[in-house]
Formats: C-alpha cells, structure tokens, sequence
C-alpha cells in the first residue's frame, strides 16, 4: 500500500479513493448485520465481528478445498466459495442466537450483551483452537486490475478483486433490499422491529423471524468474510474484533436501525480510516475509528440517518 | 421421548454443518508458503456424537425437572443464605492466616496474590457495574493508568511506592471523570462499548507512544515495594527488612509482604463499597442502577452520581495497577487487552452483579480454576467464554445472587435472584 508517497498529487488521493471505497463496502456489509439485529431485538450483537472471521475462515477452507480438487477456476468457483461460506456462516448465526441469545428474551439489560461477549470469546477460541493461531495465507485468487492513470512513477490501479467487492457489494445489497421491502418475511422484520408483541399478536412467528433476522446478518457478514480474504489474503483468528468494532462505529455513524445508514456509515469509516492512514499515521488509525465512534455517540447519538428515540419509564 | 431423540438428532446435525469445515479441514503451512489441508473428520463425529448425548440428557432431564416455582430461591441460593454468615468470615480468616497455613510454599502464594489482584478489581469493577448499573468494557484501562502512573512516577522521580499509590489512584480516577464525562448521556450497551473503545484507545496509545511508555517493550526494571522504607535485600545488610527485625533474609518476605499489601488494598475496597452503600451516594447509585428516569424525576443528580462511581472504580483500578507493577516489576500494552476487562467484567457477572462475597467466590473460582487448567492454555479461554455464555442463560443473577435490601420497610427478606433486576429499560 505504501509507495514513493507522492502525497500531494491527485493520483494517490484517487488510489485512497478507490482502496477507501472497497475497505468501507467490507465495514458496510458487516454493518447491516449489526444495526439489523439492533432494530429487530434491541441488542448489540457483540460476537457479529467474530461471525465475519468464521465467514472468512469458511471461504478459506472452501477455497483450499477447491482448488485441491482442481475446480478453483473462473468466476463459478469464486461463486461456490460464497455458497458454501454463506451456508455455514448463517448455521453459526442462527445456532449462536438458539443457544445464547433466546433464552436470555426478557432476561434483564445486560443479560444478552454480556452473553454475546462471552460467544465472541468461544468464536475466537474456537477457531484458535481448531486451525491454530497463526496467520493464515491464502494465494491470490484474482490478480492484476486496471490502470486509471498515471502521475510520474504513481499509478492508479483499481483492481479486479476492487472491482468485484464493488460489484459483489451492490449486488448483494440490492437482493437484500428487496427481501426487506418486498417478501414476506421483509415485511414481518419490519413488523417485529416496530412492535414485536404486536406482530406475534398478528400471528407472525416472532421466534422464527429473529432468527432469519440473525441468519441474514450472518450471511452478509460471511460475504465480507470472503471479499476481506480475496482482497487481503492474510487471516487469523482475531480479525473480527476491530472489524466488528469498526462496523459497528460504521452502524452507529449512519443511525443504528437504519439499513441505508449502515452501508453509508461503512463507507465513511472506510474512506476516513484509508485516507487517514494515507496522510496521517497507520499506527493511530484505528484510534481514528474508536474515536469517531465516541464523537458520534456523543454529539450525534442518533448517527446521520437514524430516528430520534423517546425515552419512557 | 421421541421428541426428545429428535432434537438430540437436529442438534446433532447443526453440529455437523458447524463443525464439518473448521474442525474436519485443518489449514497447515505446507510446502511454498501456500496452505494445505489435513482432513479430521474423526473429531467431527466424536464432537457431534458429543452434542447428540448433550442434547438428549438436558431433554430428558428437562422432561423430568418438576417445575420450579419462579421467584423463590433455589436450592445453591438457599445454601449460600444458610452459609452466607458464616461463609464470610471463613474465608477472611484463611486469607488473613494463609501464609502460615502449612503447605503453602511460593507458588501458592502468588497464586493467592493473583487471586487477590482479582478480588479487588472485581469489587472496584462491582461499584461501577453491579451497584451504579453502569456496564463498563474498558476497566483495564484504569489498570493500565495505575500501572504506568507507578511505573513511570517511580522510574523518572524516584517517588516510593507509598506516595505513587495514592497517585496513581487519583490518576486513575481523573481518568475516570474524563472518561466519565462524555458519556453521561448514553445508556446501556452504548455505554458499554464506548468505554471499550475508550480502552482500546489507551491501549493503542500506550503501543505507539514509544519515547514515554517504551512502546510494545513495555517498562522494566519497575522498584519494587520496600517495607515502609526497609527494602528486602537478601543480603541482609544494615537498615534492611530482615537486618532490622532480626531475621533470616528470604526471598519469601516480599511475597509475604505483597499478599498482605493486596490483601488490606482489597478490604480497603469492600470497606469503601459496604460503607458507601449505606450512604445516601450508594443509595442514588443503586437507585441509578433500578431506573434513571424515575431517579432523575425524584431529583437526584445524575451527573454526580454517575462521575462518581466511574472515580471511585477507577480508583480502585489503579490502585490495583500500581500494586500490578511493583510486584511485576515490569508492565507491557499486553497485560491491559480488552480480554483482561472481560474477565474481570465475568468476574462481577459469576459473582451476581452487586454481590461482594460473590464477587471473591467468583474470582477464586476463576483465577483458581484458569490455574489448574494452566496445562490447556488453548482451551482455557473456550471453555471460559463457555461458562460465561452458561450463567446467563441459566442463571443470569450469578451464582451467589441473594441480596439483603440495604434498607427495608420492617422486616428484612432475602430478595431472590430472579427477582433483582438490573434497572430495565
């Protein structure tokens, strides 16, 4: 990432762009899954960063799978990876609300976040302990890019994994724009976030939709799992907890409860975190991120597209 | 029974989704850098045969349990009532009595130390927690400000251990207040992982700011404590421990001296919690904890009542600190990670949130218990996570979580467990 730092021209701002942009879809996808459960439940899901590393690790061990087979070519491979990651990501989603978080409904404030610290611990530990705790390399899958522009040595490059986090991104966002606005079940997670005794009064099956709620956050977590593989290429058992962090100060920055502002909220945080570490210093850039964090909830405690809560006795 | 067989069978086959790939297909470094497969499919079988029994006997046991009448205490709440006078005293006198208890060598006693350092920050963690109902992620942040106010106060001005401990504790607690201060307005889980972020700032800080803090190699070399100005040398010279009190110069001294330190710094923290309990402060945090807005309506200051229990938490935090870095002797970023306030934040959790005998049962067994499974060092934290997943769900007041209402109309009841609520809403 680190060049000749031709740091006044245009050309590295634009590169800042582009990384920016592709970092803060990862951050975005994360923080649907986040702002989504908050709306539903009302409860940080504080193990949802750990979820995004099991996605990462499915995709890697598909992809292993894969290419020892011979089958790790083209673009329907990279689509298998997905499936399969998507598939077992969403299993620990829904099998990590089951265990830890239902029973807790109705259990007293702190109950459920404290119980979703200790499923980040078991997440992390787990994968620590199954796969071991170094690093974990995976070649590049998709190479090269496409050169935007030139300016002296610097050029700008946009490459295809940039291209296909873009892409992949808005795809999945669209699909699940739809399922929440369009399908039934949509409708019945709009229903619960508004008034669940209400909606089971209605005769929606309050249980069943939080737990698809879980399970399509796990899903959109575990595509970032994946895209955060193809675009970085080293994993371990820890990067869920700044990414979760990061995503949710994403959540939080675009209005908890809203799904637009989560994706708006990732961008931002991508673009402040990438262009900050640009100009100012890598090592503090995730003190940028914790400190937007506590600015928001200080002086915008509602994010930029959030709705204003009354409080009640 | 049928039913229950076929739930055992569906857990057993979610088990298998979640375990076929990242237990049945281990990544190893292979030749070339590249990652290679070893395939494990035994365990996976073993693990859902582990999950199908699992889940068949809690059905069946379910199925058995007569149910229990809800709000009255259980039977371990009954037994921790019955013994609950008498459990107190037993283990101050142990903990008074324990270096001159037979079969306690060294290794014992820093275990006890450990134990101790624990107890206190689970009591100094207790105040914001369990009694205000503020939950706090970043305690270990005041560990660290503790730690690094000694370090560096001792190291860079020759300031003793008795002057730098109320020291690094008011630092600690004007942390605190900073800290403190920006996030009056926010509730709940916000507040929770805005002073995680906080922590972790700290931290990072405390990572790059290399020409004060040493950076990631931490500081070493940190004086260690003197018996009120008599240092423990081993040689035995004049104007030392031993020289002065005629004794044999051994190494065992300093940890006598240590465990008896964090042993009276700990008393000093409950001595402050119980008194301030009964004070129209503890009262307002308690309050605090049950409803803020009916607290606010009744005309209770808020803002000091909150500054408060985050300063005197964090006081307690560095003086825990401090105490971390003169027996140490040396301090790194490392120690101060966000696992470190998780486990003391278990602690006061396993304890019942407001329960100070709870909270030394809960240290002892915990510290005691990642002792003994010191051999598992990977495991350790799993099945930690687990246990602390478990007590909610099953027991979400904490294993000791009868309270006496501190003030009471008449006649004083236990409150049962499930019956304490931390403030709703």
């Amino acid at each position: 990432m680190h060049h000749e730092r031709p740091e006044s021209g245009l050309a590295y701002a634009l590169q800042q762009l582009i990384n920016g942009v592709s970092l803060g879809m990862i951050y975005g996808l994360i923080a649907v899954g986040y702002t989504m459960v908050y709306g539903i439940i009302g409860m940080i899901n504080f193990a949802h960063g750990d979820i995004f590393m099991i996605g990462a690790f499915a995709s890697l061990i598909a992809l292993l799978l894969l290419s020892a087979g011979g089958l790790m070519e083209g673009p329907a491979a990279i689509l298998l990876v997905l499936v399969i990651s998507v598939a077992i990501t969403g299993l620990y989603g829904w099998a990590v609300e089951r265990v830890a978080y239902r029973p807790l409904r109705g259990s007293f404030r702190l109950a459920p976040l404290i119980s979703a610290i200790g499923i980040s611990i078991v997440l992390q530990n787990f994968v620590q302990v199954a796969q071991g705790a170094r690093p974990k390399p995976a070649e590049a899958v998709i190479s090269g890019g496409i050169e935007l522009m030139r300016e002296g040595d610097f050029t700008v490059q946009l490459t295809y994994v940039q291209i296909l986090i873009i892409a992949l991104t808005l795809a999945v966002l669209a699909i699940f724009t739809v399922l929440v606005t369009r399908t039934r079940l949509g409708r019945a997670m709009r229903a619960c976030e508004q008034d669940r005794r209400m909606a089971s009064l209605l005769g929606i099956d309050t249980d069943r939709t939080i737990s698809l709620t879980f399970v399509i956050g796990a899903a959109l977590a575990s595509v970032a799992g994946t895209m955060y593989l193809l675009r970085y290429g080293v994993i371990d058992f820890y990067i869920g907890f700044l990414a979760g962090v990061k995503a949710f100060t994403a959540a939080v920055l675009g209005g908890i409860g809203s799904l637009p502002g989560a994706v708006l909220g990732g961008l931002l945080i991508g673009l402040i975190e990438t262009f900050w570490s640009a100009y100012f210093s890598v090592q503090y850039k995730d003190v940028a991120a914790f400190s937007i964090l506590v600015i928001t909830l200080i002086f915008l405690p509602t994010g930029l597209l959030g709705r204003q809560e009354v409080e009640k006795v | 029974m049928i039913a229950a067989l076929r739930e055992a069978a569906i857990a057993a086959a979610v088990a298998f989704g979640l375990f076929v790939l990242l237990v049945g297909l281990k990544t190893e470094p292979g030749s070339a850098g590249t990652l290679i497969l070893r395939e494990r499919f035994g365990d996976v079988a073993l693990l859902c045969g582990l999950v199908f029994t699992g889940r068949l006997l809690m059905a069946l046991w379910r199925a058995r349990r007569a149910a229990v009448e809800p709000g009255a205490p259980t039977r371990l709440a009954a037994l921790t009532g019955r013994l609950g006078p008498w459990l107190a005293p037993a283990l101050l006198a142990t903990a008074l009595l324990l270096p001159w208890l037979p079969g306690i060598g060294r290794s014992e006693l820093d275990l006890g130390i450990l134990v101790l350092t624990y107890v206190m920050l689970g009591w100094g963690l207790n105040i914001v927690v369990g009694l205000a109902g503020l939950l706090d992620l970043g305690y270990v942040a005041f560990y660290a400000v503790g730690a690094y106010a000694y370090a560096l106060l001792a190291e860079n001005f020759g300031l003793s251990f008795w002057i730098c401990l109320p020291l690094a504790g008011i630092l600690a607690a004007f942390w605190g207040v900073l800290l403190g201060f920006p996030v009056l307005r926010l509730r709940g889980d916000y507040l929770a992982i805005v002073t995680l972020a906080f922590g972790e700032i700290i931290r990072v800080v405390l990572v790059n700011w290399t020409e004060l803090t040493g950076g990631p190699n931490g500081i070493s070399g940190i004086p260690r404590p003197s018996f009120f100005g008599l240092p423990f040398s081993m040689g035995g010279e004049e104007g030392s421990f031993a020289a002065v009190f005629g004794l044999e110069p051994s190494p065992s001294h300093r940890v006598i001296f240590l465990y008896y330190l964090i042993l009276c710094l700990a008393l000093l923290t409950n001595w402050v919690t119980l008194r301030l309990r009964r004070q129209p402060l503890g009262r307002a945090w308690e309050a605090m904890r049950e409803d803020e807005i009916a607290c606010r309506a009744l005309g209770i200051n808020l803002t000091a009542t909150k500054l408060s229990a985050f300063a005197l938490g964090a006081m307690f935090g560095g003086f825990a600190g401090a105490f971390f870095a003169t027996r140490q002797a040396f301090i790194s970023p490392e120690s101060f990670t966000f696992i470190e306030s998780a486990i003391i934040l278990a602690i006061v959790v396993l304890g019942g949130l407001g329960s100070q005998l709870g909270v030394a049962i809960a240290a002892i067994v915990m510290i005691g218990g990642f002792e003994l499974f010191r051999e598992f060092d990977e495991w350790r934290m799993l099945i930690f996570g687990g246990v602390m997943v478990a007590i909610m769900v099953l027991r979400p007041r904490g294993l000791v979580g009868t309270r006496t209402p501190t003030i009471a109309l008449g006649e004083r009841r236990k409150i049962s467990a499930a019956l304490v609520q931390e403030g709703r809403g």
